[in-house]
């Protein structure tokens, strides 16, 4: 092995003509994968590499006496052993706040916060370094979510004084919003009945299967090469460069291979602390998270507990909503303002409800930090908004589907931010869709032998023959924002590149999006394929050399790096075709009228005018286009009105579920889901997106949590932190729908997250059906089921 | 030490071995194989899994030292030079690989199974696959890359499907 392993470029080739937008073709690099040489972050290698390491704090809130690292360092094979002390420039980072400590100084905040670094010659060196490292604390009590509310009594996370933004007290952000009437006396006097519900979600953890990873490499002219596994590699960078005290020319980020991310690496992890070692020795450094430190090195879901009360008229019309939600954001601000914006701008569902009050707050714990994870502060919601409308069904003796029909949002509908939904929002027939899917059979038989137990709750453990075993249907309906809010300036930038290579027209595109799994880099390919006419189309290694391609989150690569690659493929086309006017003679009538069609310029009766590898000759082409969604705007402090959203999305669940009742055992049978995505982009990895969002959305409800005591994490490990396997997922029928969204790409509308809000309260109100019992809290347990 | 074994079929040799370091820890950081993936080192994930002596394992819950003389597969050694196995095919075609960290355990335990049961059933493939873990995909996709796998396999030799051979 000799130099790094570094991410190639990837060919995608297609049958003459085929494979543009709408189809499926096979993933560009699906090939590495399934033969093992796909180069993950953590299969990185450079001759004369170190490994790093992290020394994490055991307490969630101590005051540090000091630390003394001189045993580590004295340990042969150790090249660096590093606290706050050693870093030249800033000592903290955040996407929103910095107020993150690259390493704890003089006080650790939450259980898992790094204090040092270290670097030695092989991981077991380091990790024994790491545990020779001698910590004096001085330990208080950790202020949870409760506590934090009354910093008077209990303290601050942080010193009051550095507070920043809209932080003040223990209080990160808060927004309220006020529609309609809110909940005045006369509001509620026009309600014949109001349900109220408390709720609970539990902290879920994003366990990507791909832990923390990345290698960095000093370079010659002072600077660092990063290849790291990240969801934004400019805003990694952005938040490196102060701390490096090297300006950004001097810090390259390249996407190494990456195993999943959901929100997860959305903040940095490693990425601050291997450049810090391989600035301090001159050599390669690689660190690689193993599962434990995974759980520690990232933010996760935010838990919350809310407050709804729903008002509705006897026939089922909705009159008012007051929600108060707080969201547990740990140590650190992380991303929890914007999740608070997406609680409370999306916190009474599709629905259309003349008056509101909600109140969203995220506050400073001293538990782990929380910020994105898939579904971004609009899942918490969905779990409290759906449970209600159950409740109040059951209130009201009405059909729940019927009662989400008649209140559901559509195009034209006011949101309680004052947005009017200038797109399809085809929430009932999403519903509608779902309901009228056929029912799985029953899978079990009561007596008898011929029981396979692999279909029952408890399965081939041999719990039950179907005694005791109760069957459940539920229902669920969500809406998710798209791309980034709040009157954030959210672009992305491709540069396409199209030229003659052995006779044949081969277009390049150059993104800094970053490929987590999801296949953005087959539609880069598709879109080309569409708007360029061309068979083959190489990607190139997604890297900070061209600009920002915002974060591969919020449902938004498709629409932003995707609208990029079209605006930038149109790019070239125009100049190809300026090229043929200019030498053809071409009219603007004609060239108006002219497409790239399989290697040839075609005018409107497709008749072909050109050869696209004559026109090319031996001069590329190579256009960089920066694309923007239409702007939106802050919601306002104080009302929570504002354009705030460019775009919904929506899915819709029903869950089948088996409970035994005796045991607490639950078996989900059937997921149904029904998107709107739009225009289907590319089918099968649709459907990919809407499975995988189901899927986080089931381990949520019935075993997905970082269980937190007094601040200390309890279950960092796939032994006890249980993520679903292909035996507790069931079969997921999807109904896609494509109505196009007249403002987006395509029509497209972001595809990945909806699904994982409506899975869960579908699940659980299946669960309920079958159990007859309330379920605040998510996940369920068997406890919860049996009272036990 | 120094633990000698042969990997896809070719002798192989690793010094300097630790008595505390595990097969996948060799296979990753010693010759070279970084094709099985390490997600949990705690035999939870299934993303390590590789053939030893001919029944898959979890190579990061096996000493470096056990495999002395013994034969280790890895997802690497499943294609024939850019001829993919049909498991592999089977697993692009259907869309069963996103991140695709847990596509080269997957492959190997597929690989086995479909070795065992020509024609599996659904529970019968949930059963084999259920120590893989995936995040992806909801493993929707990789059973459709299973099930494809396996029809492949029994147009190949000419056999039909007509239930599980078990
Ligand atoms: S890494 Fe071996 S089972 Fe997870
Ligand atoms: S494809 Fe990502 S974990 Fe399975």
């Amino acid at each position: 092995m000799a130099g790094p392993t570094t991410p190639r470029n990837l060919s995608a080739v297609s049958a003459p003509g085929r494979d543009g937008i709408g189809a499926s073709p096979p993933r560009p690099d699906g090939i590495l994968k399934v033969k093992g040489d796909f180069a993950y972050a953590s299969d990185l290698w450079h001759e004369d590499m170190l490994w790093g390491t992290t020394l994490r704090s055991p307490h969630a809130r101590a005051r540090i006496r000091s630390v003394d690292v001189s045993a580590a360092l004295a340990l042969p094979g150790v090249y660096a052993v590093l606290t706050h002390e050693d870093i030249p420039g800033s000592k903290f980072y955040g996407l929103e706040i910095a107020d993150q400590p690259v390493l704890a100084i003089d006080e650790v905040r939450f259980h898992g916060e790094p204090i040092a670094i270290v670097a030695a010659d092989h991981p077991e060196t380091a990790r024994r370094a790491v545990a020779r490292i001698v910590v004096d604390y001085d330990v208080s009590p950790a202020i949870g979510p409760v506590e934090a509310l009354d910093p008077e009594r209990y303290g601050h996370v942080h010193a009051p004084a550095d507070y920043k933004a809209h932080a003040s007290g223990n209080i990160v952000h808060s927004q309220h919003v006020h529609h309609g009437d809110g909940d005045s006396a006369e509001v509620r006097a026009r309600a014949d009945v109001i349900v109220r519900g408390e709720y609970e979600v539990g902290m879920q953890d994003q366990a990507f299967l791909g832990p923390e990873s990345g290698l960095a490499v000093p370079a010659e002219d002072g600077g660092i090469d990063l290849y790291i596994a990240t969801q934004w590699l400019h805003v990694d960078r952005q938040q490196m460069c102060p701390v490096l005290a090297l300006p950004p020319e001097k810090v390259r980020l390249t996407l190494a291979g990456v195993g999943g991310a959901f929100g997860g690496r959305e903040d940095i992890s490693m990425q601050v602390h291997a450049c810090l070692l391989a600035q301090y020795t001159g050599k390669p450094v690689k660190i690689v998270y193993n599962r434990e430190e995974s759980f520690f090195g990232h933010v996760h879901r935010h838990p919350a507990t809310m407050v709804f009360e729903h008002g509705a008229t006897r026939d089922g019309r909705l009159v008012f909503v007051r929600a108060e939600i707080v969201l547990d954001g740990g140590a650190y601000a992380s991303s929890s303002p914007a999740v608070v914006g997406n609680a409370a701008s999306l916190g009474i569902g599709p629905y259309v409800i003349p008056n509101a009050s909600i109140d969203a707050t995220a506050v400073y714990t001293n538990n782990p930090p929380c910020g994105a994870m898939r579904g971004f502060g609009a899942v918490q919601m969905c779990f409290g908004y759906e449970s209600q409308m159950d409740r109040l069904a059951a209130e009201l003796g009405m059909d729940p589907v019927k009662l989400r029909r008649l209140n559901a949002m559509e195009q034209g509908s006011v949101l309680p931010t004052g947005q009017v939904v200038d797109a399809p929002a085809p929430v009932a027939e999403l519903l509608r869709r779902v309901e009228a899917m056929p029912l799985p059979a029953a899978a079990y038989r009561r007596t008898g032998d011929g029981v396979d137990l692999r279909e029952l709750p408890g399965g081939v453990s041999n719990s039950t023959h179907g005694e005791g075993v109760v069957r459940g249907i539920g229902y669920g309906v969500g809406i998710k924002n798209v791309g980034f809010s709040e009157g954030f300036d959210d672009y992305s930038t491709a540069r396409v590149r199209l030229e003659v290579i052995n006779g044949a027209p081969v277009a390049l595109v150059h993104t800094a999006m970053a490929e987590v799994g999801q296949g953005g880099v087959t539609v880069h390919a598709q879109i080309v394929r569409t708007e360029l006419g061309v068979d083959l189309v190489t990607i190139a290694p997604a890297d900070t050399r061209v600009g920002s391609a915002g974060s591969t989150s919020a449902s938004r690569q498709t629409y932003m790096t995707g609208g990029a690659v079209k605006s930038a493929a149109e790019a070239v086309r125009g100049t190809v075709l300026a090229r043929g006017r200019r030498r053809h003679g071409w009219t603007p009538d004609l060239v108006a009228g002219l497409r790239l069609v399989d290697g040839k310029v075609v005018d409107r009766a497709d008749a072909v005018v050109a050869d696209l590898v004559d026109l090319l000759g031996d001069e590329p082409v190579d256009e960089t286009v920066e694309f923007r969604h239409r702007p939106t705007q802050a919601f306002d402090r104080l009302t929570g009105q504002g354009f705030g959203h460019v775009q919904y999305t929506f899915c819709a669940h029903r869950a089948v579920v088996d409970v035994d009742v005796e045991l607490g055992l639950v078996k989900v049978v059937e997921l149904a889901a029904a998107q709107d995505v739009g225009k289907a982009m590319n089918p099968l990895a649709v459907l990919g997106q809407i499975h995988g969002g189901s899927t986080q959305g089931l381990g949520l409800a019935v075993m997905e949590e970082i269980v937190v005591a007094e601040g200390r994490v309890r279950n960092p490990s796939f032994t006890d932190y249980l993520i679903p396997t292909i035996l507790d997922t069931p079969p997921m029928p999807v109904d896609v729908l494509e109505l196009a969204d007249p403002h987006a790409p395509y029509g497209l509308r972001g595809a990945g997250e909806a699904p994982t809000l409506s899975a869960t309260p579908a699940i659980v109100a299946a669960i309920r059906a079958a159990t007859g019992l309330a379920l605040n809290r998510v996940p369920v347990r068997p406890e919860h089921l049996t009272g036990i | 030490m120094r633990v000698t074994f042969t990997v896809n079929g070719r002798p192989t040799e690793a010094d300097d071995v630790w008595e505390g370091e595990s097969l996948l820890y060799v296979l990753r950081e010693r010759v070279g194989l970084p094709g099985s993936k390490n997600a949990c080192e705690q035999g939870e994930c299934g993303s390590c899994t590789v053939y030893l002596d001919g029944a898959p394992v979890c190579a990061c819950l096996v000493a470096a030292g056990q495999v002395q003389d013994r034969a280790v597969g890895t997802v690497e050694g499943l294609a024939d030079g850019d001829t993919l196995d049909p498991v592999q095919q089977a697993f692009v075609d259907a869309g069963a690989v996103q991140c695709g960290f847990c596509t080269p355990g997957l492959l190997v335990q597929t690989h086995d199974l479909l070795n065992r049961a020509h024609h599996p059933s659904d529970a019968e493939i949930r059963e084999a696959l259920s120590g893989n873990l995936c995040r992806c995909t909801g493993y929707e996709k990789i059973m459709d890359a299973v099930r494809l796998a396996a029809a492949r396999k029994a147009d190949a030799r000419g056999t039909a499907p007509a239930g599980s051979e078990g």
